[in-house]
């Protein structure tokens, strides 16, 4: 029975490792192999930073860069708010009609393949563009887009943070005669400062990231790091890349992800430790 | 348990609330569900060498009256070229392979994840995360570099004296297996693990107390019991895996044939917009029942 037990754990521990190994062997290969002299990318013959140096002077790649950053920076503030606002929505308020279309257009968007937003949300801006003259398709629709399939992460964040968050908090608020807004702004939006953040953060990383919707709705001048990423990768290797890729990992993998993750696991684990841990929180100083 | 929260400082309870709900609703309303309308509408023109390069539906003639034009040319023609039905039947089946796969490592990942010490989960499930957060494109293009003839495991093979000629292994179905099984896993493990920690570990021990051996008594309980995180990490997995189009164009080879990668072709190669559209809508129908599904556990999942 015993051994039993140990064998089935060992089993477990195993796959556990494999997986580990398999999630993070490539991102290391790509880490590693940007520091190679050699032009053949896998081939590794001494160490080197030229790649890193041959980074700084390009051009097409620090624009697409910036452009990146503007529309992450944009579109993060934007899911923030309309996020905010569907999670609080869609955990405050129970019923009113149209309740289910509402979660179904919030949530959508984290399963829906790519292509698919990003084609009809360039047929939408193509249509209001003949009917009223705009947008134009540059930074302002990617922006327009990025927001419309972040919000659901920034919805998700906010409604697990909500569902830790005792009501009766709020309900003491208005029985003492606080207005809607004020107990919104005065109590719910000061307790959900954690969520916001990691929701802002997923927001940026998912934006600076995202491929394929860019690809439609982006225009002439509006190319952004990844479109210059993946045309230089189907070309194939490019130790250049390598450089541009851990740059990458570095700056949104570990600045932004450690900060939201910790709100991200908390999440999955709300129902057992953030419930006793902010009724305490909220009770003592009421 | 929840009442609804009242404003007393409005003159109609709900007033505020509306206006609350209208803006996000809007949004989405436009820059969500409206589009699939226009999508559907332009899968009913053809292309055309103008701009924008469709013809439209609605055209007026000089006596004031409208015509309205409505091809359903595309959809004909996406049913009996093999060609579109090859990429649908191979990105399902993509789709399905993936899904299978990654229950399959994921499972015992989030089991082993959710039995382990209390402190350990915390970290561990933030080390299956983690890849998320860090560019998809990149993560997918660094499989090039593994995977490829003179690539690392080929290197590591041929150095040991195991091959003497480089596999083949990029470029190929399976490669593309290879990658999506990468990239969606962390989908599969999150729902899993979410749903196999909530579960009662004294059933478990109850049913060793009765006799049964771990394997019999994980058939018989934990694995029922984690159905709905099975079927919700599937879902997860299986919706955005169907039109994928990044990992089929970097690892696959000539001959592989996605919808995502034909909806790009038509689109950015051939400027036939109304085909890439009629592409889309297909896919949309194609995906609607594993959506409601989705949407149906999800809200099962939910308190209250």
């Amino acid at each position: 029975m015993i051994a039993a037990l140990t064998r089935s754990r060992l089993f477990l521990r195993v796959m556990m490792g494999l997986a580990m190994v398999f999630l993070y062997a490539p991102i290391l290969s790509i880490i590693v192999y940007s520091f190679n002299e050699s032009q053949l990318v896998t081939v590794w013959s001494r160490f080197s930073t030229k790649w890193y140096a041959a980074l700084l002077h390009d051009e097409q790649v620090l624009h697409a860069a910036k452009i990146s950053l503007e529309v992450a920076v944009l579109s993060a503030s934007g899911s923030l708010v309309v996020g905010t606002l569907s999670g609080y929505i869609l955990s405050r308020f129970k019923r009113f009609r149209g309740r289910m279309l509402f979660s179904g257009m919030v949530m959508a968007p984290l399963v829906m393949p790519e292509i698919i937003m990003g084609i009809s949300l360039l047929l939408l801006f193509v249509g209001m563009e003949q009917m009223f003259g705009w947008p134009q398709r540059d930074v302002q629709t990617i922006v327009i887009a990025h927001i419309t399939f972040s919000t659901a992460f920034v919805a998700v964040v906010v409604q697990s943070r909500l569902a830790g968050i005792d009501v009766s908090l709020e309900e003491a608020a208005m029985d003492l005669g606080a207005r809607p807004g004020e107990v919104f702004f005065l109590i719910t939006l000061p307790l959900m400062v954690p969520a916001l953040l990691s929701g802002w953060l997923l927001a940026f990383s998912l934006s600076l990231d995202d491929l394929v919707i860019t690809a439609f709705v982006s225009g002439p001048g509006s190319t952004t790091l990844p479109l210059v990423i993946f045309s230089k990768v189907r070309l194939g290797l490019n130790p250049e890349i390598n450089a541009l890729a851990t740059v990458i990992i570095l700056a949104v993998g570990l600045v932004s992800g450690l900060g939201a993750l910790k709100t991200m696991f908390k999440m999955v684990n709300s129902k057992k430790e953030d419930i006793p841990e902010d009724q305490e929180k909220c009770v003592s100083p009421a | 348990m929840i009442k609804q929260v009242r404003f007393l400082g409005s003159p109609k309870p709900g007033e505020g609330r509306r206006w609350v709900i209208a803006g996000p609703f809007l949004w989405f309303l436009i820059f969500f569900l409206v589009p699939f309308v226009v999508v559907a509408k332009i899968s009913l023109s053809t292309a055309a060498v103008s701009i924008p390069p469709y013809v439209p539906l609605i055209s007026w003639n000089n006596d004031a009256t409208m015509n309205i034009a409505l091809h359903f040319g595309n959809y004909h023609f996406l049913l009996t070229d093999p060609e579109y039905v090859i990429a649908y039947l191979s990105s399902l089946r993509n789709a399905a392979v993936t899904a299978l796969v990654t229950l399959l490592i994921g499972y015992p990942v989030a089991y082993g994840i959710a039995t382990t010490r209390a402190n350990l989960r915390g970290p561990l499930l933030m080390l299956v995360i983690m890849p998320f957060w860090t560019s998809f494109l990149i993560r997918v293009y660094a499989w090039i570099g593994i995977l490829k003839p003179n690539g690392l495991i080929n290197n590591f093979l041929m150095s040991t004296g195991l091959i003497n000629h480089p596999l083949d292994i990029l470029n190929n179905q399976f490669a593309v297996y290879v990658g999506m099984v990468y990239a969606y896993l962390p989908f599969m493990v999150l729902p899993l693990y979410s749903c196999l920690e909530k579960m009662d570990h004294s059933l478990l021990e109850a049913a060793s107390d009765l006799g049964a051996r771990p394997l019999r008594a994980f058939v018989s309980i934990t694995l029922p019991l984690s159905i709905p995180g099975i079927v919700a990490g599937s879902l997860l997995v299986f919706i955005p895996a169907v039109g994928e189009y990044i990992i089929p164009t970097l690892l696959g080879g000539a001959d592989t044939l996605t919808i995502g990668t034909v909806l790009w072709n038509e689109f950015f190669g051939n400027r036939d917009w109304p085909v890439a559209s009629t592409v889309a809508v297909a896919l949309i129908i194609l995906l609607v029942g594993p959506l409601m599904l989705l949407q149906h556990f999800q809200s099962k999942d939910e308190p209250s």
